[in-house]
This record gives C-alpha cells, structure tokens and sequence, in this order.
C-alpha cells in the first residue's frame, strides 16, 4: 500500500519539549554566571570554561563509541557538565587539572553507569570532589577578583575558610552578593547566579522547591548555631550548588515530597560541614550523599495513587 | 464555599494543551443516509451483540439489528431503511474482531413500526426503555447506560453530574449539543434525576466555554428547587478535566476509591449528549441511529460538525464533510490525547465516536524516544498521582506486585504523561503493557 495510515499509542499530540531544549535553557540559565567570572578573574575563566567543556564532549562522544551505544553528544547534557565543573574549580588551575576532571565526571561517573539518566551522583561535583583529593594544592588556590578594593593582593582567604576559623568575615555583603571574593569561578556572583534560577524557573525547567528549601534550611541552621546566616548562603558554592546542581533532575527526587526531604538534607549536611568538618566548604558532599540516598527518599516519599489511602504498618 | 470544601474540590496534574476549537461555531449539519452502512456488532463495553438479522432481509430505520442476552449489552439499531447484504467480520479500531451486518440503503428512510415513545411509569419502565433506546457513554468509552444506572446501592445516589467538560482539543460534539439542545439537557437530567430519586443535578462544563455556561444556567435556574437542584459548574480548563474521577472531584469534592464506582460515592456521571438523547428517545422513541462527530484536524478542508449515522463509513464523513485538502498521515478516531489511530478509512462510525481528526504529515512527528533523564514532568502530569518512571523500572523487571503497589492500575491512559515528556518516551504504552502484565498475573493466580 504506497503511503499508509500511520498508526501509533495515543497521545497524537506532544507538548514539543527536548532533552536538548532543556539543557540548552540551562545553558542559556548558566550565561551570566559565565560572563560574571571572566568580569571577575579575568580571560583564564573563560579557559578553564573552554578547556572542561571540551574535556567533557570529547570524553561523551569516545565513551559512547567505545561502548558501541548510539551517540548521545548533541542533547548537550555534557556541555551542561563541563560548564558547572569550570564553575567549580578555582581560576588558577591547571588546565590539563580541568581536562582530567571532564574525563572523570563524564567516563567514570556518568557514561560507565549508563548515560544521560542513569547516573546516581552528579557527574560535576563528583569530577570536583575527584580533583580536590589528587590535586589538594592546586585545588586550594584562591585568588582574589580584579575588581574589588583589594586588587593588588594576589591571593586570599576565602570567606568561609576565614569564618571556619572562628573570624569575622571582612567582606562586605554588597561585596559577597555581586562576588567580589576569592572563590571558584562561577560561584561568588550570587547576582549572576539568580538571574539564572528566576530563568529556570520561569522557563519552568526546574521547580524552586529545591532551591528554596535547600537555601532556608542552610540560613535557619546557620542562625540557630549563632553564625551569620547571610554571609553564610552567600558565600562557597552554596548558591552555584542549590540552584543548578542540586535540582539535577537525575540525581534529585521525581516527587515534590521526595525534593523536599532531598533539599533539607543538603541543607543539614552542608551546615555540619562547614561548622563542625574539617573542611570550610560542604555542599559538594552534602549533594553527593543525598544524590546516593535518593532512591531511599523516593520509596519513603512515594506518591499514593488516587483513591487509595495512606495503610498504616499494622493493617 | 468553605475553605475546607474549595480545597477538596482541588485536582493535581493534567496539562494545558492547546484547545483547537475551531469548529465551535459550526453548526451539526446532518449527513444524508450513505449508500451502505457497516454496523459493527460491539460497540460498547461488554457482550458484543450477535446479528437479529439475516442477509437479504429488509430493514427499517430503528430496527434492531443486533442483541445480546447477556447484562452488559446494549442493543444496535440500524440508522436506513433498506437491505441486508452481507454479515462479515470487522476490524475493530482497538484490535478485537467482531461481525458487522452491512446493510444497502434504498434511500426512502422509512422507519419501523416500534419506534414510538416508550410507556415509562416507574423506575424499571425506565431503566427498560434506556436498554431499548440502545445508549451506551456517547462521551467515548461507551458503557451501556441502563446498567450504569441501576447501581449497586441505589439510594446512595443523591448527584448526578452532566459530563459537558469536554476537554479533548479539537473536538466540540458536546458544546454543540450545548448550544442546539439546551432544553433537552435540562428535561433529560431531571427525568434522571427523578427515576434516581437524586437530590441535584450538576452540570460540568470548562471555563472556555462561556456561551455554554450561560444558556445552560438560564435554563437550570428556571427549573432548580429545593431537594431537587439543578445547576451549572464552570471549570478550570485543564485537560483532563472530564476525566470521571477528576470530574468527580472537583464538582463534589468527593474521591472515588481505587476499584470502586462513582456510584459508590453517589455520583452517577453521563455525557451531555447521553443526556440529551435520552430526553429525545423518551419523547420520540428514535433509538440511537446517528451520533454527531467534529471532523477536523489539518488535512480537512472544511472542519465542521457533522451529524452522521452510525456505520456510516469513514470516508464518507469525510468526503461528505468537503473533502481533505492535504494527504492524510493520521487519521484519528476520537481526540488526539486518547483517540484511536485508524489503520483504514473505511471503518464505520460507532456509537462512541465523537470525532474524526485527520492529521497531515506536519502533525505526525514521530520523535525517537531518549533516556528518561527523570524530571518528573509525569509525575506532576499525572492526575492519578502516579510516579510512571518508577512503575516503567517496576515493569522492566517483571515485578508485576510492585506494579500494583504502584497504582498502575488507577492509570486511565489519558495520556498527560506522554505529552509532556521531553525525551518523548512511549509512557502510555508502558503503563498500558504494565496493567497487561498486572490483570495477566492476577489471572493466573
């Protein structure tokens, strides 16, 4: 029969979203960031940026032909990976350091487990917390932003690690929120990284269930343990990590419930770290333990179909 | 309203998809008789019906032509007069085979002798003519309306609920009856209401209606009294808005438990058009002949609302409707979040049918599905609280008593999922297989 009636399930209409829409709103969401910390630090963000990205799509594109699966590289999830990998490495690392972190978030982390989808923890943040144990010094190097008051100092303290020693930070807030501070690149424009969030959420990528509760439950402990809890969620990577890879949606929950429960955890670990670890900065650990515990907070928080009720354990 | 009320009167999930009302404004126009109809012998849920005719006999209009002695059933009446030339079997839209009787119009339309208004004095004189008028859901799932109206426990019923939402994009076959038999809605609710000895009458019709809502509220304000009410409820447009259990919910705030019937929360729920024919049947006795159906979508020509009769081939509505102006790649039976894709155009009408939605190539984008990368649009979609990523791993894994546990079961297949998922993965299908892998394991044991 030339040209037949084509038959498939209903629906026959389709809302015309992609993956590839999503991670291209998410880059659009990661922009400002981007153009804050080359303000900021100067050309070398821009590559680092360069040299994580590319890292990241070389490393997809050989690992889904060594693993002989259809190619995966233009839904652009890894261009997605390695932008928030740069975001989270200091300016002053070495670029082949950058490439290496690529390589392990998207091969090790993410392709070796299945892919887009498959992976339990977030590639990004487990490619940084790779970097931090075989790279501790160069890791650890913070240098101050060009613009500021203090531009002719080379490096510095960042704010946490001044406040983990139990001192008073000595930056300003109009400072912290527009990310005048030493930090990892993308991650002291807490301007940028808002202009990002209200675009995600507009765009309705993510729900700003996450965020919110994640950031409230960090100011609310801040405060009952006696610290500021401004200076505190607007310094580290708090709101780089709360806003773009917290709400990573294959390592978060698929439930409000579930995101809910996911985001005061990230909450309370990031608090615990930053005031009782040994370490000044959390929520790379904090997101990467309850990444591994959201199968658990799924089954805890399951959605209960319509008509049923809640059985108690007895019945 | 109380705060208390409002909020139990809320529903989660659906879509906004886009409404594509354009044949709103269309009035039904009535197809003549076609030269031949293919009347199937299911077309409704239940006991298909076995032919009372033999090939070669005469048939008039309103003469059975198909019974069934078994409860869920509902006779088949032929909508020409003429001739029996063959009963051969037919290939149902969903798969299942059935005998068709075919019958040679001789154009005369002359009617037989037993269509005349049925003597209702008491509540089985009723539910008697309601099983003689051959009315099934004319909504779309077809369910034999004198069973559904002689519930279980029938003094429990004290709502009825007319099905006017109509939130299927494209298809406007109950706003028309709307707007052109007002009267009959109101008439046939109240008989309903009166033979249910109910207590009111609630007619549900989407927001994106207003022309709707104020004819039908004028009449119902006329006619409501106390203990006996009758009045319209706007709806937020929302598909899937007429879906019974969320129907339901919002206009009495009331849950349907999983594997039970509106009935058993006193809610009987009927399509507008039921309705209407019903008021019609008991007033003429015409059983139901011919349905009215929205020919649209991007390869018709001229989209309109055709009143058509039931197994009239497809083509013909079509053809009748003006034609098609592009080829047509899809042709769709119902509206396109659940409707049937037709493998054949000349399949007839049925009496569920409310639309013919012929789609061009343009619309037929078949995106392959990608790894679900877990964002819980679905989830959020899902009117029924149901989490499908969690139920498809379930079923990938031949975990059928997780699947249940999961609630596949309450899926009604309205298809929210599927539209909104970005990696375009066949979840309708899934869920479908899964409640296959479920009812089969059940069976088994």
């Amino acid at each position: 029969m030339e040209n037949p009636l084509v038959i498939t399930s209903s629906p026959h209409l389709h809302c015309g979203m992609s993956t590839k829409g999503i991670m291209l709103d998410v880059l659009i969401a990661l922009s400002p960031a981007a153009v804050a910390s080359v303000l900021l630090f100067g050309w070398r963000a821009a590559a680092v940026i360069i040299v994580s990205v590319a890292s990241c799509v070389t490393s997809e594109y050989l690992s889904r032909i060594v693993l002989k699966r259809p190619q995966s590289v233009g839904d652009l999830s890894a261009v997605v990976t390695g932008v928030l990998l740069a975001f989270n490495l200091p300016v002053s690392i070495p670029l082949w350091q950058a490439a290496i972190g690529g390589v392990v978030a998207i091969v090790v982390v993410k392709q070796k487990f299945g892919g887009l989808g498959f992976n339990f923890v977030n590639p990004a943040l487990v490619g940084r917390i790779v970097m931090m144990s075989s790279f501790p010094k160069e890791m650890d190097n913070w240098v101050l932003p060009l613009l500021g008051s203090a531009a002719d100092a080379k490096t510095g303290a960042t704010p946490l690690y001044t406040l983990s020693q139990g001192a008073e930070t000595t930056y300003n807030l109009k400072d912290l929120f527009l990310g005048i501070r030493p930090g990892c690149l993308g991650e002291t424009c807490v301007l940028a990284l808002l202009l990002g969030g209200i675009y995600l959420v507009i765009r309705r990528v993510i729900s700003p269930t996450i965020p919110l509760v994640y950031i409230g439950t960090v100011f609310i402990m801040t405060w009952l343990l006696g610290s500021d809890p401004v200076v505190h969620i607007l310094s580290g990577g708090l709101m780089l990590v709360a806003i773009f890879m917290a709400t990573d949606y294959t390592t978060s929950p698929i439930n409000t419930a579930g995101r809910v429960v996911f985001a005061v955890g990230c909450g309370l670990l990031t608090v615990l770290i930053r005031r009782f670890g040994s370490l000044p900065e959390g929520v790379s650990f904090s997101v990467v333990i309850m990444n591994i515990l959201v199968p658990l907070i799924e089954r805890a928080t399951r959605p209960l179909p319509f008509g049923e009720k809640r059985r108690l354990k007895h019945e | 309203m109380s705060l208390k009320e409002w909020l139990l009167m809320q529903t989660r999930g659906g879509v906004h998809a886009p409404h594509c009302k354009h044949t709103a404004e269309c009035e039904t126009i009535v197809m003549p008789p076609p030269e031949r109809v293919i009347i199937a012998m299911s077309q409704h849920i239940g006991a298909p019906c076995t032919p009372t005719v033999k090939v070669g006999d005469t048939v008039l209009v309103g003469q059975v032509v198909g019974d069934s002695d078994k409860p869920v059933s509902a006779p088949i009446h032929s909508g020409v007069s003429g001739k029996v030339t063959a009963i051969s079997e037919l290939l149902l839209p969903d798969g299942k085979k059935t005998d068709a009787v075919v019958i040679e119009s001789d154009g005369e339309q002359r009617i037989h002798q037993s269509v005349k208004p049925p003597v209702v004095e008491s509540y089985d004189d009723f539910i008697k003519a309601v099983r003689q008028s051959g009315l099934v859901g004319l909504g779309g799932a077809g369910f034999p309306t004198h069973i559904k109206l002689q519930p279980k426990d029938l003094d429990k019923v004290d709502t009825i609920i007319i099905n006017a939402a109509e939130c299927e994009p494209y298809i406007t076959s109950d706003y028309r009856e709307c707007m052109e038999y007002p009267q009959d809605i109101i008439s046939g609710a109240l008989t309903v209401m009166e033979y249910l000895n109910a207590d009111r009458v609630i007619i549900a019709v989407e927001r994106n209606k207003p022309a709707a809502i104020t004819e039908l509220s004028k009449i119902a304000a006329e006619v409501t009294r106390p203990g006996h009410e009758v009045f319209v409820k706007s709806l937020p447009a929302r598909y899937p808005q007429g879906a019974e259990k969320v129907l339901i919910k919002t206009c009495t705030g009331r849950i349907v438990p999983k594997g039970k019937l509106p009935a058993d929360v006193g809610c009987i729920v009927m399509n507008v058009n039921s309705i209407a024919f019903l008021a019609r049947y008991l007033k003429t006795g015409m059983p139901l002949v011919d349905k009215r159906l929205t020919v649209d979508g991007s390869a018709i020509s001229h989209p309109k609302n055709v009143r058509a009769v039931i197994g009239t081939p497809i083509r013909d509505v079509i053809e009748f409707s003006g034609g098609t102006k592009n080829k047509i790649r899809k042709l769709l039976m119902g509206g396109p979040m659940m409707g049937i894709a037709l493998m054949d155009d000349g399949l007839p009408v049925l009496k569920q049918n409310n639309a013919i939605i012929a789609m061009t190539e343009d619309d037929v984008t078949i995106n392959e599905p990608s790894a679900c990368i877990r964002c819980g649009r679905c989830v959020k979609a899902c009117p029924m609280n149901l989490a499908p990523p969690t139920i498809e791993a379930a079923y990938m894994t031949d975990d059928t008593g997780l699947q249940e546990k999961l609630g596949v079961t309450t899926c009604m297949e309205c298809g929210c999922c599927s539209y909104v998922c970005p990696a375009s993965r066949r979840i309708v299908q899934t869920m479908r297989l899964s409640k296959q892998a479920v009812s089969k394991s059940k069976s088994k044991s």
